[in-house]
């Protein structure tokens, strides 16, 4: 047993012995993956980036390419003795950069051991051919191409967000998706969409010999990885009219903002000022001028400012009068210069009394909505003036105010509408009235609404009663978008009492002027626009210029709004622009009788007006 | 002075003793070998790493001298408890005590020098099993005397482990040999193996795929053992070849329905297995223990836990072992190809020693290994240089003296006629084996990296001299028993 037991054990000593031999034997004679020839070496690893998707407009066209340029690496340990002179005139730095490079890399050589550090970012594609040219005589110097961003056209710089190198901070929240050296999006669609743009890193491998020459590919290849290119994606701008809408909004500040009201398609978003598209392709060069900038072009106006709306939003309190049944469209209210209570006055301009609702929205009268306000908080339906109020607040939130719309561009804020609760807060429980906030009527006092959402309520009105999410990103080959963005969303507000409305705002842009219409300078002739002006208070100076529209009247293929810092009564800048943006997408040009407005709005200038913060 | 006494250099063992010195020499030369391009003049330069191995050497061989010729070998027997609790604590103090080396405290630094305890305690533990087996009386079977050798074995291994040196509790895991020389079943091996090998099946198949092999061999077992081969013929196979077909007919039938929540798609074959077996082993347990076979019972018993461990797998894996333990495994079975990470070592390990092809680079010519593309080069990658520099031959030459010192302390042990110098022989055997296995296993790519060094040969002081220490103890029980029988 015992002498059984003693040889087993060695007859297993026997079997590991062979199995190591014959794996021995393999991998040193018969494998010859791993037979490489003496003089070859250590492997280097070489990351090949990936191209970014490309961002094309909702016509094919291109509004975000790629194009090469070349980052110059050194191998601290292949360097030899080199002509720093040489070097530096042929790349176009001083030999003090080199010098002072090269003792940085001398101080951290334990560091950098056999890798490569990238001296140099972005060298233009002739300064690289410069210096390939001489590259021979540098040992250890080498290039390295990179695809960076391109812009074909100015269009959409806020809304195309900027692509940088990412720092420590966002390789940790990022864990294991990026290294440094790796470049991102940081705002924007880049940002939004960085998932599908950003494709993912390949590396070839190759083989150094003894002399620490690079001198051949690992295995010819096999082992390589390719690099997968980002996918591309379709955004719903159209480059052309966003092109146009920057030119109009250029020295005014302010945003411009057009949807496609029978799917949400955002056609243009303009925040003025805004970023250039050369300023995005090179950012890191130019951030701190940004940051200096007191009109401050990285706030996307947008979708981020909440503005009050102005007598825009009387839109929305006629059609929740209606549907509360406090209001009919033949109900007539009168007006002396405005609405009257108590020893105040709500001020208003000059037009004929009384007026019935269409005729309202037509001249925008004050008192009209002060009447209505009035009757939807004082209703017998509600046991109290809050609980009216929670029901308009909850009307008004139907229409995608005061709260975020949902849509697919990073960093849309909320806005606020304001509800019982606050105005307890501020007046004291139950110690308020009607007359306290009549300014709501107007659009005025506690409301914060984006220029997104000025757009989304006048694509609401176009589609009659519903909207879309508004929305930058439309299906593709490689993108398909969610599928809330295809499902109406239907205000509280019945359908059918809408086409007064619209019927309101055909009267306030197409009844000539002289009729009392407020809007006469944005008609054109044959498009049929329908639209609503809007004067907002702004406690920093001048009033702001507010304007939405759609057109045609019937089937309408662009909602717009236009919000102009500064720009004095609605029909004073926004209506034209929003007029102009409207007549360029569906008629292509601007007709001879209106160059006169395109002049003026292309050449004004309301810089001045605004106090930058 | 036992030197005095004639006939010491007579009895020793002279060619454990050669073997010994030239798989230090071969130590010495690679070291250098893998060094010499850091401007170290030569090999003896005490700045280099050969230089002062060179010196460990020197105290190596006087340690082995003194073991030999000065101290009486009959105190180890009386000597094992007392070394065998010192080393403990120890390994338990280094813990708080020790300085911290690559994520592990498991070294005190001495001045200039530094050991490892869990070096020492390979010693301590197999003094103190030849103790403790070689009482009269002992008997492997009783289980009193079993559980006194498993403890002796598992507390310092899972004090090693507490210290982050799993690869160096690893070793211990050879003492099971000692173990069977000394009367434990073979089935206990056979065991382990089986779940090794469902371990891995689990992770690189399919649980399904490992569960269904483990029935295969259980059930083969039990029946070689039992005798009921041709029922096994009969019934076994046939049950366990469908079942092994069943996830092919699922597949095909699935590709025949276009509905993505059809009933086909939700059937997982692994819970019809366990269905077949919760219906068939309540019956074959019945059967087995009317008929009063253990045998079978015990396979059953082996079934349920491998099914049970099978099912733990992933948990074992994903939660007990540590990250780069886990990783070491999956580049290891080939689960995840990362030749710059993990993987590096050892891909550049076996390239190095691919790259010396049959004959080799030639002494001082490897390029692999002498520009430090390979880490650890000196001392737990130490083969890569023999391998690259000497060569298929060379390399096999290096395996083949281990296994020439490990059969002559077998032979030589067996040969023994106390029963202390025999299983300290074993032990010392299984130490070798297990280093020599993990170590040369491990830059070939036949086991994860596992930092343990190369006996006599790794650089490493405190190494060479616990390893001079641990085989000269057995030359000189040797010689003394030689001398005093003849």
């Amino acid at each position: 047993m015992n002498i059984d037991r003693q040889n087993r054990l060695l007859i297993g000593l026997g079997v590991v012995a062979a199995v190591l031999i014959i794996r021995l034997f393999v991998i040193q004679i018969v494998d010859t993956s791993y037979k490489i020839d003496a003089s070859n070496n250590s492997m280097v690893y070489q990351t090949i980036y990936p191209t970014r998707g490309i961002i094309h407009d909702r016509n094919g066209k291109i509004l975000v390419g790629n194009k090469i340029t070349y980052d110059l690496l050194v191998t601290p340990k292949e360097v030899e003795e080199f002509d720093t002179l040489a070097l530096s005139d042929v790349l176009g730095v001083t030999p003090g950069f080199i010098r002072e490079k090269m003792d940085g890399y001398y101080r951290n050589r334990r560091k950098i051991g056999y890798q490569s550090v990238v001296m140099l970012k972005q060298l233009p594609a002739e300064t690289y051919l410069k210096f390939a040219e001489v590259a021979y005589k540098f040992p250890g110097f080498r290039g390295q191409a990179r695809s960076i961003r391109e812009y074909p056209f100015n269009a959409g710089g806020n809304l195309l967000g900027y692509v940088s190198e990412v720092d420590q901070d966002y390789i940790d929240r990022h864990k294991g998706e990026y290294s440094s050296g790796d470049y991102a999006g940081k705002t924007g669609i880049e940002a939004a969409r960085e998932k599908e743009l950003k494709g993912e890193k390949g590396y070839a491998i190759y083989l150094r010999n003894s002399h620490n020459k690079i001198e051949s590919r690992y295995r010819d290849g096999a082992m390589d990885k390719e690099a997968i290119p980002g996918s591309d994606i379709t955004a719903t701008i159209d480059s052309d009219l966003q092109n146009y809408g920057q030119q109009l909004m250029q020295n005014k500040v302010g945003s411009l903002v057009a949807i496609e009201p029978s799917t949400g398609e955002i056609l243009t978003l303009v925040s003025s000022p805004g970023i250039d598209v050369d300023v995005l392709a090179d950012f890191g060069n130019h951030y701190n001028e940004i940051l200096d900038n007191p009109y401050r072009p990285m706030f996307n106006r947008a979708v981020q400012a909440p503005y009050p709306p102005g007598s825009v939003f009387k839109l929305v309190n006629g059609l929740i009068g209606l549907q509360e049944g406090v209001l009919t469209p033949e109900t007539e209210y009168p007006c002396s210069m405005g609405y009257h209570f108590g020893r105040n006055r709500l001020g208003c301009h000059a037009h004929r009394s009384p007026l019935d609702l269409e005729e309202s929205i037509m001249m925008s009268c004050n008192a009209y909505y002060c009447y209505v306000l009035r009757n939807i908080l004082e209703n017998e339906k509600y046991g109290s003036i809050g609980e009216a109020l929670d029901k308009w607040d909850e009307y008004v939130r139907s229409f995608g105010f005061g709260r975020k719309l949902g849509s697919d561009f990073p960093a849309e804020l909320g806005g606020t509408i304001p509800d019982a609760a606050y105005y307890d807060k501020v007046y004291g429980k139950g110690a308020w009235k009607a007359t306290n906030v009549i300014s709501l009527s107007i659009g005025q006092g506690e409301i914060g609404c984006t220029p997104l959402h000025l757009a989304n309520l006048c694509a609401t009105v176009a589609n009659r009663g519903f909207y879309y999410i508004p929305h930058i990103i439309k299906d593709s080959r490689n993108v398909t978008i969610d599928a809330r963005y295809r499902e109406r969303q239907y205000t509280m507000v019945d359908t059918s009492y809408f086409p007064v409305v619209v019927e309101g705002m055909y009267r306030a842009v197409n009844s000539g002027y002289g009729s009392g219409g407020t809007a006469s300078v944005a008609a054109v002739p044959g498009l049929e626009i329908c639209g609503k002006t809007g004067t907002a208070q702004n406690p920093r100076g001048d009033d702001n210029s507010v304007f939405i529209c759609f057109a045609p009247k019937d089937n309408p293929r662009i909602a717009v709004a236009a919000y102009i810092e500064h720009g004095s009564f609605g029909a004073r800048w926004a209506a034209p622009i929003a007029s102009l943006l409207v007549e360029k997408y569906l008629n292509g040009e601007i007709s001879p009788q209106r160059e006169y407005i395109e002049k003026r709005v292309l050449e004004g200038n309301l810089m001045d007006k605004v106090k930058p913060e | 002075m036992r030197l005095s006494e004639k006939g010491i250099l007579r009895n020793t063992d002279w060619w454990i003793v050669a073997a010994y010195i030239v798989l230090v020499v071969i130590g010495l030369m690679n070291i250098y070998a893998s060094i010499h391009s850091t401007g170290v003049t030569s090999i003896f330069d005490p700045a280099g790493r050969s230089g002062k191995q060179f010196i460990w050497t020197m105290v190596s061989i006087g340690a082995a001298a003194l073991i030999l010729f000065v101290i009486n070998p009959r105190i180890y027997e009386g000597l094992s408890l007392p070394i065998y609790i010192g080393t403990v604590a120890l390994l338990v103090a280094v813990i708080f005590l020790g300085t911290e080396v690559k994520g592990s405290r498991s070294w005190f630094e001495l001045g200039p020098a530094r050991f490892q305890p869990a070096e020492i305690s390979k010693i301590a533990t197999s003094l103190l099993l030849a103790t403790v087996m070689s009482q009269f009386g002992f008997r492997m079977g009783r289980i009193k005397d079993f559980l006194t050798v498993a403890a002796i074995v598992t507390v310092p291994m899972l004090i090693i482990i507490a210290q982050s040196e799993t690869g160096s509790a690893l070793v211990y895991v050879g003492f099971i040999f000692v173990l069977y020389r000394e009367g434990l079943s073979g089935w206990i091996i056979f065991l382990i193996g089986i779940f090794i090998a469902l371990f891995i099946l689990t992770l690189t198949v399919s649980p399904y795929a490992a569960i269904l092999t483990l029935a295969l061999v259980v059930s083969f077992c039990d029946a070689a053992y039992t005798g009921f081969m041709k029922q096994w013929l009969r019934i076994y196979l046939p049950v366990l070849a469908v079942l092994a077909g069943l996830p092919f007919l699922l597949g095909y039938l699935c590709s025949l329905t276009e509905n993505p929540d059809a009933f086909i798609r939700r059937i997982d074959p692994v819970h019809i297995l366990l269905g077949a077996g919760a219906v068939a082993i309540p019956f074959l347990l019945f059967r087995a223990y009317r008929s009063r076979k253990p045998f079978t019972l015990l396979a059953i018993a082996t079934f349920i836990i491998g099914v049970a461990l099978s099912f733990s797998t992933e948990f074992i894996f994903e939660n007990v072992l540590q990250d780069h333990q886990r990783q070491r495994i999956e580049v290891l079975l080939g689960m995840k190809e990362d030749p710059t990470g993990v993987g590096y070592n050892v891909n550049q390990s076996m390239i190095a020693i691919g790259s010396g092809g049959f004959l080799g680079k030639g002494y001082l010519h490897g390029t692999q290994t002498t520009y430090g593309f390979v880490p650890e080069q000196s001392t737990d990658f130490i083969f890569c240089t023999i391998g690259e520099e000497w060569g298929f031959v060379g390399a096999t030459a290096v395996i083949l003296i281990y296994i020439f010192l490990i059969c002559r302390i077998i032979i030589s042990a067996e040969k023994s006629r106390e029963a202390f110098t025999r299983i300290y022989g074993y032990c010392v055997a299984s130490c070798i084996f297990m280093h020599l296995f993990i170590n040369i296993g491990m830059t070939i790519g036949l086991m994860p990296v596992i930092g343990i060094p190369l006996p006599f040969v790794s650089y490493g002081g405190s190494s060479l001299l616990a390893f001079t220490i641990l085989l000269f103890i057995f030359i000189a029980l040797k010689s003394n028993e030689n001398h005093n029988f003849t």
